[in-house]
């Protein structure tokens, strides 16, 4: 079976990847593309480790097929930082120790920016439902809802 | 907020630095075990069972072998014979079936190709014929007169009079201690309770991988995500029949483990298909596989029986305790006598505990195993005679807690432990007295883990510019790499973010011991410390030389060495100016330290849980939360506070909501998130957590472990809380909305 010629802009930047029809956008983004910040923790849609976002929806990139990123737009955990800068969300993540293990940590981190992308000010319960697609298993929440709480505060001060 | 004991004062540790991983980690830089990939690197693929329990009567892999890209097949074969005896022997049979399958997704053969899909369209080629036989998925199905009996060579151990025909009970554990009947005569109060719970996964998110290297040479490379790379290393040897020595294994960073990765599954299946294909070898599970094949923790049967006096106090606790270890030899038993009477003082105690094998996936370690479930049962109990007697249910406690000097379960005396402290602080937050809205209701409930401490080893290099590494073999499983970093520091007196925190790879740091026990800061970090203090030793000789004086004239105050002679005055110096003068004054400054820890200290908890409980669907929520927990010292605070919340929230889904669900032929029917349900942020408050600190006298900073004792208390505070709303005492897990709503409308406050 020949492989998918895909053109696309990943974190700002032209990029190509050759990929199998049915192979999902995650695997052609941490295979092919050799971005490994997204990660596969259910392959279902489940657990958000894999979230990204393509032509400014945040989707699970589990569920996407390779293909489908075609002239998209993607984010992912990699293009957050600009240079040395790391986004208020990482920031804050960083000093609020809102990772244990950190392997969700990408996916919090993508999910929590298309969050405040779209609610810059969200109160505690909308950060809760705004992240309730993805699992974290050590840290209870309690951490990273402060933390992304904060990092709002950042940047509405700023 | 945090309760301290008066101690020493530290300038680094207790503080909370940013963690020496945490960039890489924020950023998508980290290297977890299957962001890696090798030049000429195959994936392979586990064949796995349908069938819960059957006979293997052939494995074809002729068409697999056939198949475009496929370079190597295995079976059981493969392997060395292995003899029940042998010690490892529930290991290598459950890595890779020989003769006899015994549960769904048990591994069967495995096969290695160029593209996961070519893998995966051999893996469905391999044909296996099988003899179905009859399952046993739960303990009564595996107790009943005529069950399946799963090992023909499991005769159970501790039986009186002994077995002599193969059962499923595969041990007997007993203790006691008093005079039972006397103690239970004595009870002015005595109450009997039955509990069930269903197997439940630790739920890591990072799903087994690694990746196996093996040259011409006969050695090999192991890449992988473990909570311990020398046991990898062992565990593989043992099951490819191989010396230690051809084995190096690299610890990737580790996504959650909770227990769950402190045994192995796919390490030796990834070096034998290397080998044979003489090519790399990546594999990766899925969350399917995870759930089919991996560690739940056990199920549980539990018979409790409690005698108080009209004032209170316990006189006598009688437990029957039943553990099922999935398809073979489990350790709950044993774990549930040590833990079910440990916290409270009862003269006159007996415990009698059962493993038991069922048609399950073999149990693994879930963070303080079997000891929620033992809580489940005493805690609620607690509860019951409180209410009976007419005490405040924390006064109870209070006045049964074991302290300094109380016999434990095993006999010898408690050390120093904060259990009363934990308790005082948990009265003394303003949630003790807040008040409750409708619906609502608010239990309390204590937890006890003795914690572990075995063998750990570190390395100390000072570098040419006044910095350190530091090389340990605990994999960081939650932050305790900043822990090790921190004790160091105030050792040597460098900043804490000068000091480079490593997990060492087997080929580069000494034996060390799988990350279990909540050991890693307690044990590892005495192995630092140490070390820490070897180095210091000397750095005072090299500075003797460089002033021109004796050893015995140089003091080592706040990361300097100090000249306390007669001499004149003599400028002090750092570790930087040692270190730039370490070629003229010796060489290269390198310290070890290795030990087997002893005194690790138990770690106690209590937890204070409020729940809504709507009236119409038996939906429970969790709205506010406080946990209090023993740490010793926190070496940085807000990991252990972490320990402590995700404990809680592990705890709350065990309560609540995770269990494996098996259809008739032993299918596990929910092996994924949207089934098998975790609590998610919307599910949980915040999680007030409250660090004790009762230093644990047998660590130079008073360590004891954090990890695991947070998940013990949050089950029966959960029950309490849903009593203390509606009424209705839970006795069976989860509490789902169903059984709760049964409860509330059927059963006249009770569950069964």
């Amino acid at each position: 079976m020949s492989r998918v010629h895909v053109t696309c802009t990943i974190n700002g930047d032209p990029a190509e990847f050759l990929c199998d029809g049915g192979q999902t956008l995650l695997d052609a983004l941490r295979d092919e593309a050799g971005l490994t910040g997204a990660k596969e923790g259910c392959g279902t849609g489940d657990c958000g480790a894999c979230s990204v976002v393509m032509d400014g929806r945040l989707l699970c990139s589990c569920l996407v097929l390779a293909p489908e990123a075609e002239g998209a737009t993607i984010s992912t955990v990699e293009g957050m930082a600009a240079g040395d800068d790391l986004h208020p969300l990482q920031q804050c993540f960083l000093e609020g120790a809102a990772l244990q293990c950190g392997v969700c940590t990408p996916g919090f981190l993508v999910a929590a920016k298309a969050l405040l992308d779209r609610n810059p000010d969200p109160t505690e319960t909308e950060v809760r439902y705004g992240l309730a697609g993805n699992l974290c298993r050590c840290t209870g929440y309690d951490k990273i809802v402060r933390s992304v709480l904060a990092a709002a505060q950042t940047v509405n001060e700023s | 907020m945090t309760v301290t004991e008066s101690k020493p004062r530290y300038k680094y540790v207790g503080t909370r630095p940013v963690r020496h991983d945490g960039l890489e980690k924020v950023t998508g830089r980290a290297r977890f075990a299957a962001d890696l990939n090798l030049s000429g690197q195959l994936h392979g693929i586990v064949v796995r069972s349908p069938h819960a329990h059957a006979r293997i009567v052939s494995i074809d892999t002729s068409k697999a072998e056939a198949m475009d890209g496929v370079k190597a097949v295995i079976t059981g074969d493969d392997f060395p014979a292995v003899d029940p005896s042998n010690r490892n022997y529930d290991m290598c049979v459950n890595i890779m079936a020989r003769h006899k399958v015994f549960y769904e997704g048990h591994a069967v053969a495995a096969v290695a190709a160029s593209t996961r899909d070519q893998a995966r369209a051999a893996a469905a080629a391999i044909e296996v014929a099988y003899e179905v036989l009859p399952a046993a998925m739960t303990i009564d199905e595996a107790l009943a007169p005529g069950a399946p009996v799963l090992h023909d060579h499991m005769m159970t151990k501790g039986a009186d009079p002994p077995a002599t025909e193969p059962s499923n009970v595969s041990d007997i554990t007993r203790f006691a201690a008093g005079d039972l009947d006397a103690g239970f005569a004595e009870a002015d109060l005595v109450i009997e309770r039955e509990y069930t719970t269903k197997p439940v996964h630790q739920g890591y998110i990072e799903p087994h991988a690694c990746v196996a290297d093996t040259g011409q040479d006969g050695h090999t490379t192991i890449w992988c995500s473990s909570q311990g790379h020398f046991n990898v290393r062992s565990s593989s040897a043992a099951m490819l029949g191989w010396e230690n020595t051809r084995i190096r294994v690299i610890p990737a960073e580790i996504g959650g483990g909770f227990g769950g990765k402190t045994t192995i599954y796919l390490e030796p299946l990834a070096v034998a298909l290397s080998a044979k294909a003489g090519r790399p070898v990546k594999m990766v599970m899925t969350r399917d596989e995870v759930f089919r094949a991996t560690g739940p923790a056990p199920g549980t049967k539990l018979k409790v029986k409690l005698g108080a006096r009209r004032d209170g106090t316990l006189v006598a606790g009688d437990a029957y305790l039943i553990y099922s270890g999935g398809a073979y030899a489990g350790s709950g038993g044993l774990l549930g006598a040590m833990t079910v009477f440990e916290s409270y003082n009862i003269a006159n105690f007996g415990v009698e505990s059962l493993n038991v094998v069922v048609n399950t996936a073999r149990s693994a370690a879930y963070r303080a195993p079997a000891a929620p479930l033992t809580a489940f049962a005493i805690e609620t109990m607690l509860d019951e005679i409180a209410t009976e007697l007419g005490i405040d249910a924390l006064d109870l406690r209070l006045a049964n807690a074991v302290a300094e000097g109380d016999p434990s379960t095993m006999g010898f005396p408690f050390a120093r432990i904060g259990f009363t402290e934990c308790l005082e602080a948990v009265r003394d937050h303003p949630h003790y007295s807040a008040p409750l809205g409708p619906n609502q209701g608010r239990g309390l409930a204590a937890g006890y883990w003795f914690n572990i401490g075995e063998s750990s080893s570190a390395t100390v290099n000072l570098n040419e510019d006044g910095t350190a590494t530091v090389v340990t073999g605990s994999p960081d499983i939650g932050g305790s790499r900043a822990s090790m970093a921190l004790m160091a520091a105030e050792e040597l007196g460098i900043d804490p973010l000068d000091i480079r925190p490593v997990v060492g790879d087997t080929e580069a740091v000494g034996f060390t011991d799988v990350t279990e026990g909540s050991r890693a800061t307690f044990a590892t970090g005495m192995a630092v410390v140490e070390a820490c203090r070897t180095m210091v030793a000397e750095l005072r000789g090299r500075a003797a030389k460089m002033m021109g004086t004796d050893i015995d004239d140089i003091d080592w105050v706040d990361g300097q060495a100090v000249y306390t002679g007669s001499d004149g005055d003599k400028a002090p110096l750092s570790v930087a100016a040692i270190c730039a003068k370490a070629k003229r004054t010796g060489g290269p400054l390198t310290a070890t330290g290795s030990l087997e820890a002893h005194g690790a200290g138990p770690g106690f908890a209590v937890h204070l849980c409020d729940v809504e409980v709507d009236p119409e669907t038996g939906v429970v929520r969790v709205v506010r939360y406080t946990a209090s927990q023993d740490a010793g010292t926190a070496i940085h605070p807000s990991y252990v506070e972490g320990q402590i919340q995700g404990g809680v929230a592990q705890g709350v889904g065990w309560a609540l909501n995770e269990e494996y669900i098996y259809d008739s032929d032993g299918v596990m029917e929910n092996p994924g998130f949207l089934d098998y349900r975790v609590p998610v942020a919307s599910d949980l408050p915040m999680i007030d957590a409250v660090i004790v600190e009762v230093p644990n006298p047998a660590h130079p900073y008073g360590v004891r472990g954090v990890g695991e004792t947070g998940i013990v208390p949050p089950i029966p505070a959960v029950a309490n809380a849903i009593n203390d709303a509606t009424g209705c005492r839970l006795r069976n897990l989860p509490m789902s909305p169903v059984r709760v709503l049964e409860a509330i409308t059927a059963n006249g406050g009770s569950d069964g």
